[in-house]
């Protein structure tokens, strides 16, 4: 137990990073996990040439897996490129929580990363195969 | 059969859960983290007696031929024991006849069923039916579904902030005149137990028609048909001891005469030609297809276990453990409890919240604890929406649990706001 909800787990869900919702922004997508129906938003500024991400804010509830998920995640996308951010390997997230994620809660360590593919694709993105297992 | 033992004795009221425990396979072993199964989610789906499992291992090994078929014996004995099983959870219903009972895969395909067939058929453009908000997905999506298609309207009986149905506005939406009233015995996400002949009268006072999905209360209290007065009633066999994929839905034999049929194919007509069919007599006109035989047999046998408890001892055991479970987390400090206070109208269900910790953190430190609940919004997000959370842990009792299971659940809550302190 003391393994998935380490210290630093904690201290992004007690207080997360880039937590809110930009107005203005560039990008903005919305998505939930069907087991839970967490609900999370993304939005995203971008440099003038509308090509690198300058600025990020995630918002809604969530379970500690999730919104440290997102705190980590979120804290890495300034100075991105879009193409960087579209090329992203799910699997380097999960290596960046760096606790172990059964089955169960993957959709909850992925939702971030499908709501930010949703945001710089400009629709909803499907979720990763090792996550598909857990529905609704 | 299983002979009766100690461990299940005919007093009602007077079993002993954790002695029903070997009775149950999956209590032989440790859970991955060494400890032992504290198994709080019936309501999801049972773990299966031992006799279950050997009724099925048996159908198939020995008595197994497909049914209604072949003129040889092997297909007269499965057949002989598929018909005993309907039989069986015709006389647990208390329905009229077994030819009221028709083999489905679950309650939500019985759901599926009236709404396809006795739906389309009875409902159109202007009509109203009605549900209510704290409905299973199960019991929303097909009438959504079924009033978009003919043009009628779906109403929503609202709840009370305790988790009741509000019986003002019951009777407000019956004065609509619902050709259907689509209600839940038990609510999953809540635990409350519905007024069900209270809202049959007046719904037929009203001139509706009434749907009972007793998925969350056939497992768990007696269930009469006649009594309850209703004109259709879904079960699944799973939450009830028995095998996956088979349930069941009862209906009045003039009603489910008068209905079309919903799958069609084999087994469930009488004669075929190129030009058309006619249908078989109820209740295979509703059964096209090899149905789940062995599953069948299960359920009967799952049946059987339960009734040899006696229902009303298995409600008495529930809400033994309810008052129980209820009195210990209300001393927790920053435990919210969800529906009604009240044990003659909840079932051994019980559905919190922890503050400041969100249910899947709950149900994975539960889980290294031993203790499996289930955490989401239990198929039925117009409760979460009611209450304005995204989702409940929830803790469901059943036969094998007792005061022990109480212990450990309080003590895995502690541990989890132990953690997130």
């Amino acid at each position: 137990m003391d393994n998935l909800y380490r210290d630093f787990i904690l201290e992004h869900y007690r207080n997360p990073h880039n937590k809110g919702f930009l107005d203005p922004h560039d990008l903005h997508f919305d998505d939930s996990n069907p087991t839970c129906g967490d609900e999370m938003s993304m939005t995203l500024r971008l440099d003038p040439g509308g090509e690198t991400i300058t600025d990020v804010g995630f918002d809604g509830r969530g379970c500690a897996i999730s919104q440290a998920s997102a705190s980590i995640l979120t804290d890495g996308l300034r100075g991105q490129s879009l193409d960087q951010v579209r090329a992203m390997n799910p699997k380097d997230l999960l290596d960046e929580l760096g606790v172990p994620i059964g089955p169960a809660r993957l959709k909850c360590a992925l939702l971030s990363y499908k709501v930010l593919q949703g945001a710089v694709r400009g629709g909803e993105f499907d979720w990763p195969a090792e996550a598909e297992a857990m529905t609704g | 059969m299983t002979t009766e033992t100690a461990t299940t004795p005919r007093v009602p009221g007077a079993f002993s859960g954790a002695a029903l425990r070997p009775d149950f396979p999956v209590f032989d072993t440790l859970t991955g983290t060494g400890k032992r199964l504290v198994y709080l989610d019936a309501a999801a789906s049972a773990p299966k007696p031992r006799r279950v499992i050997d009724t099925i291992a048996d159908a198939y090994g020995h008595h197994y031929a497909n049914v209604h078929r072949g003129i040889y014996e092997l297909s007269e004995d499965a057949t002989a024991r598929f018909e005993a099983a309907r039989a069986t959870v015709a006389r647990f219903v208390g329905a009229a006849s077994p030819r009221e009972i028709v083999f489905v895969r679950n309650a939500t395909e019985a759901i599926n069923l009236v709404a396809y067939s006795w739906g389309r058929a009875n409902l159109r453009a202007g009509d109203r039916m009605l549900t209510t908000q704290l409905e299973h997905h199960a019991n929303i999506v097909p009438w959504q579904q079924l009033c978009r298609e003919v043009g009628a309207t779906l109403d929503y009986v609202s709840i009370t902030d305790d988790g009741r149905l509000d019986p003002d506005d019951l009777r407000a939406h019956l004065a609509n005149g619902p050709k259907l009233v689509a209600v839940a015995g038990v609510s999953n996400a809540l635990g409350t137990i519905n007024p069900l002949t209270e809202i049959v009268r007046l719904a037929h006072e009203a001139g509706a028609l009434v749907l009972v999905d007793a998925a969350q209360s056939a497992p768990h209290m007696p269930t009469d048909v006649a009594a309850i007065d209703c004109d259709f009633l879904a079960l699944s066999g799973h939450k009830m001891l028995g095998p996956s994929g088979i349930g069941v839905l009862w209906s009045r034999r003039e009603l489910l005469d008068a209905m079309p049929p919903f799958l069609t194919g084999g087994s469930m007509i009488i004669k075929v030609t190129l030009d058309g069919a006619e249908w078989n007599e109820v209740p295979y006109k509703f059964e096209a297809g090899t149905p789940a035989i062995v599953e069948a047999i299960g359920l009967g046998e799952a049946i059987n276990y339960l009734t040899d408890l006696g229902m009303d001892a298995v409600r008495e055991h529930e809400r033994d453990l309810f008052e129980q479970a209820w009195a210990a987390l209300r001393e927790i400090p920053g435990v919210r409890l969800l529906g009604p206070d009240d044990p003659a109208i909840h079932a051994g269900v019980i559905s919190f919240v922890l503050d400041g910790i969100h249910p899947h953190d709950v149900a994975t430190v539960f889980d290294h604890e031993g203790v499996a609940v289930r955490a989401g919004h239990h198929c039925a997000q117009p409760v979460m929406q009611r209450y304005d959370i995204p989702a409940t842990t929830r803790a469901s009792f059943y036969v094998y649990n007792d005061t022990d299971d109480v212990e450990a659940l309080a003590s895995a809550i502690r541990a989890t706001q132990q953690l997130f302190s």
